[in-house]
């Protein structure tokens, strides 16, 4: 196949950014979640509200951070608030629009594991643990799952459950007192998966340019099922594109730089 | 009470004692951490949101025989190696875990402060993180009878946090990202606060975030003690530093030698930025 003339990651990063809307209050996370916020600020959406769970909020970075607590967070945010606050005021007083999570292992329901692989007592890899996800992803209004996709991070079966998704499907989540309403989609670097609106079981449901129904199968670890209709994703606009580059190229300018050791 | 770092670790840190070393990316006292290794403390209980690199280094010099943590990663990096070669193998000894999420360790530091028995939070929904620990429990409330999430208050034995200025009436002013670092101050039997600098008097500070001199055990002037973190308006945060930690602490042997050089081969902080700063020339 000839180059498209953009990654997989940059695909990711854009669809993530074009489900965001002006206005909306995101909380947010490093890594591609921190992207694709920052991408939507930068294009259709300059008035998107960026909390990061270190305490800034408003926040309109020029780099984007290494560190969910970088200097430049507090000195573009509205206000910094202590995190005690972040958690209770905001995201779980149900202030949230949209919470993003990454893992390292999901399931058909959109359950996460960030915590171990292996048993818990003997990991055979220590994850970082949960952070802020287990209720992020319980309080979020709605939450976007991004991560890329291989049989051994979308499983049958999750080493650990971090953090809930739609739990056992068919109504469960429901039935719990988390007050969001779980993952409305999942990025993945073949396309974008959805719940089931019965079963609450996700499904293929718009696929990148380039990519298949059979190598998204492929790269499933349980029997993936196929919405009725996929839709297929646009193609980068030049000035998503250009915007995204254009803001890594600072970031990582930014990283590499020495700082002044302190005296 | 002004105290030189060393004597203040000496006095309030025996082995044993449960330690928290807060702030949260910003304000990290790394000086302290480095301090607590000079003095060789043993079987100590570690006690911060995100054990970052300066947990990592504790861990891996033989502190810690226990760590209550919500997320334990080099941020934005990847992994903690010595964190992770301390529970996966027992290297350089075992370390017992006492998990949770950011809000239950936040509400657990907030009832601290407020000396509560727990902390409540409407948390760890569909999660496996109660199954593995016993800490970790429900309420009913009493009001409308919904079942919520418990965990125990943390109360630190000593709580040390990092500040860019204290007066000389040991009064400490904080600005920028905070964390979690006022609750866990509050929560502590002992409070021990490094600062860049101690000034005659500290700016009016109506709704500024200040730790009154009667909660504060000890201040110690150690500029850049918060290095490789930050202190809004000192200094920033040495993301390189943190990048180059992926490498030193990925290997045992390198780690160490790394340790034996810079952090238990020079008398003080001072002595550590300096040998940094050789080496970066």
């Amino acid at each position: 196949m000839s180059d498209p003339g953009f990654a997989r990651e940059e695909l990711m990063t854009i669809a993530a950014a074009r489900l965001l809307w002006n206005g909306c209050v995101c909380f947010v996370g490093i890594g591609l979640p921190s992207a694709a916020c920052n991408l939507a600020r930068l294009t259709h959406a300059p008035d998107i509200v960026l909390v990061y769970e270190s305490g800034t909020i408003g926040t309109r970075p020029g780099v984007l951070p290494l560190s969910i607590g970088d200097g430049e967070l507090a000195e573009t945010a509205s206000c910094v608030v202590p995190l005690p606050e972040v958690f209770s005021h905001y995201l779980q007083a149900g202030r949230v629009d949209v919470g993003f999570l990454g893992a390292a292992q999901i399931d058909r329901f959109g359950n996460l594991n960030s915590t171990v692989v292996g048993p818990y007592a003997s990991p055979k890899v220590r994850l970082p643990g949960a952070g802020g996800a287990p209720e992020i992803a319980a309080h979020a209004k709605q939450t976007f799952v991004m991560l890329a996709a291989t049989p051994r991070s979308f499983v049958e079966r999750l080493d650990f459950r971090t953090s809930g998704g739609f739990l056992e499907g068919h109504g469960a989540r429901a039935r719990t007192t988390a007050r969001g309403g779980g993952p409305r989609a999942v990025i993945t670097d073949f396309g974008m998966l959805a719940p089931d609106p019965e079963t609450e079981e996700l499904r293929l449901v718009a696929l990148f340019p380039g990519a298949t129904v059979e190598e998204a199968k492929g790269k499933v670890g349980w029997p993936l099922a196929v919405a009725g209709r996929v839709d297929a994703i646009a193609a980068p606009t030049a000035l998503e594109l250009e915007t995204l580059r254009a803001l890594h190229a600072r970031t990582k300018a930014a990283h590499r730089r020495a700082v002044e050791m302190p005296v | 009470m002004l105290l030189s770092l060393s004597d203040a670790i000496d006095r309030f840190v025996p082995d044993g004692a449960s330690v928290a070393l807060e702030g949260f990316t910003h304000l990290i006292p790394f000086a302290a951490g480095h301090e607590i290794i000079r003095q060789r403390r043993r079987d100590l209980h570690l006690i911060r949101m995100t054990p970052d690199l300066v947990y990592d280094q504790m861990i891996g010099m033989g502190c810690a025989r226990r760590l209550t943590f919500s997320w334990g990663g080099n941020p934005g990096v990847g992994s903690l190696h010595r964190l992770r070669d301390a529970v996966e193998h027992g290297w350089p000894r075992p370390l017992e875990l006492d998990e949770h999420s950011h809000a239950a360790m936040a509400a657990a530091f907030t009832a601290g402060a407020a000396r509560l028995p727990f902390g409540v939070l409407r948390g760890y929904i569909g999660t496996d993180l109660p199954a593995h620990n016993p800490r970790i429990r429900s309420v009913d409330c009493p009001f409308t009878g919904e079942t919520l999430a418990a965990v125990p208050a943390l109360n630190p034995d000593v709580t040390i946090v990092h500040a860019q200025r204290a007066d000389r009436a040991g009064n400490v002013a904080i600005h920028g990202i905070l964390g979690a670092a006022r609750e866990a101050a509050l929560a502590a039997t002992s409070l021990i606060v490094t600062v860049e600098e101690i000034v005659d008097a500290l700016p009016p500070a109506m709704n500024g975030i200040v730790l009154p001199h009667f909660v504060v055990s000890a201040i110690a002037h150690v500029p850049g003690g918060a290095y490789p973190s930050y202190a809004h308006g000192c200094y920033a945060r040495d993301n390189a530093f943190y990048l180059a930690w992926d490498v030193i602490a990925r290997e045992r042997a390198a780690f160490t030698a790394w340790m034996e050089r810079h952090v238990l081969g020079t008398r003080d902080h001072g002595a550590f930025l300096a040998g940094l700063r050789a080496e970066a020339a």
